[in-house]
């Protein structure tokens, strides 16, 4: 478990770069706005970085180990099924944890 | 979270009513209800997952009112937790963080008159808050009502995350994988941006760099992930650019 001096510098680096991701830009507005190629990339990074976020949080997943696989891919397809269903996020998120909670509860008690 | 996609604001001149400063509270409680609905129990599962994790409880209302931006406080614990350097936690916060950066363009800052209230609506400026001020509703809001709303905002989300946190400490430790919270608002996030860009290449490319940074380079996943994939999109501009020129 780490220190609390470091965990606080690690909340310091997020709160500084936070903020001044949403105070740079008014400060220098005007060359945002023409530049293409920033333009390019702010349409299509979101969907990429969210992508690759969702990877990371499975790291730890190994296709060695196929009966870890079980809880988290059933969970996922409940997640997006629900999602696809109801599009409402706060459902999808609870429904899919809440599987996936009760599938690695029992699953790992064995 | 599903984001209504907000207006085009063509901020026409102020013509803010001018309603007394009494009546904003209530008019933003009511404009921050709906989305307060959806923050409050993303708080607690994120308040759960600090104590969870092995943080102290405190460290929830801490991050949460602090760091205040959802998607990167959830992957920072993990990261804490697993030692991750401070550099990779600053290109993390960088890189999920930085689409802030276009919300400059359309965020009503100019109504908000006083430097500590719009240093305060820029630190709070977070996906819901821009979403419900940018949009075709707010244009009449005054400053003072969008900043009751921005402190509603975050009150939902402090307020969840430390209840989440005084709750995780009585959940038995039997009960595991509360942390597929994280990627099922991920997933949620992806699947939201797949259908308002309809188009594939995009997450595809982003698949494949993350899957290669997986088994190539394990230890250094998010990081190498990320780099590829700006990688690949700036090769892809340069090429579209060149194709767009012949």
């Amino acid at each position: 478990m780490p220190d609390t001096p470091h965990v606080f510098a690690a909340v310091a680096v997020c709160v500084a770069i936070t903020f001044g991701l949403r105070a740079l830009p008014f400060a220098v507005l005007t060359p945002l706005r023409t530049s293409a190629v920033v333009h390019y990339l702010n349409a299509r990074m979101p969907v990429g970085v969210m992508l690759i976020l969702t990877v990371y949080t499975l790291r730890d997943l190994s296709p060695a180990a196929p009966r870890q696989l079980v809880a988290p891919a059933i969970a996922l397809a409940v997640t997006l099924g629900l999602h696809h269903w109801r599009h409402h996020a706060v459902l999808s998120i609870f429904g899919g944890t809440a599987v996936h909670v009760a599938l690695a509860s029992t699953l790992t008690s064995h | 979270m599903h984001i209504p996609s907000p207006a085009v604001s063509v901020d026409s001149p102020e013509h803010a009513p001018a309603s007394k400063s009494s009546s904003e509270a209530p008019a933003a409680l009511k404009d921050s209800g709906a989305v307060g609905l959806g923050m409050f129990p993303l708080g607690v599962a994120f308040g759960v997952l600090v104590v969870h994790s092995g943080l102290s409880w405190w460290w929830a209302p801490v991050i949460s009112g602090l760091v205040y931006a959802g998607s990167l406080e959830f992957l920072l614990v993990g990261m804490i937790v697993a030692l991750a350097p401070l550099a990779q936690i600053a290109l993390s916060a960088f890189l999920i963080n930085f689409r802030h950066v276009f919300y400059a363009l359309s965020f009503p800052l100019h109504r908000v008159k006083s430097p500590a209230g719009k240093t305060y609506a820029v630190f709070g400026m977070t996906d819901e808050a821009y979403a419900l001020t940018s949009g075709v509703a707010a244009r009449s809001w005054s400053g003072r009502r969008i900043l009751w709303l921005q402190a509603f905002l975050q009150t939902y989300w402090v307020s969840g995350a430390t209840a989440g946190a005084l709750l995780g400490a009585v959940i038995p430790p039997q009960v595991v994988g509360l942390d597929f919270a994280l990627t099922a608002l991920f997933a949620v996030l992806t699947a939201d941006a797949v259908r308002a860009r309809r188009e594939l290449p995009t997450p595809v490319l982003a698949l494949i760099c993350a899957l290669v940074a997986r088994f190539a380079f394990p230890s250094q996943m998010l990081l190498v992930a990320f780099a590829l994939f700006t990688t690949a999109l700036l090769a892809r501009y340069a090429l579209t650019e060149r194709a767009a020129r012949a």
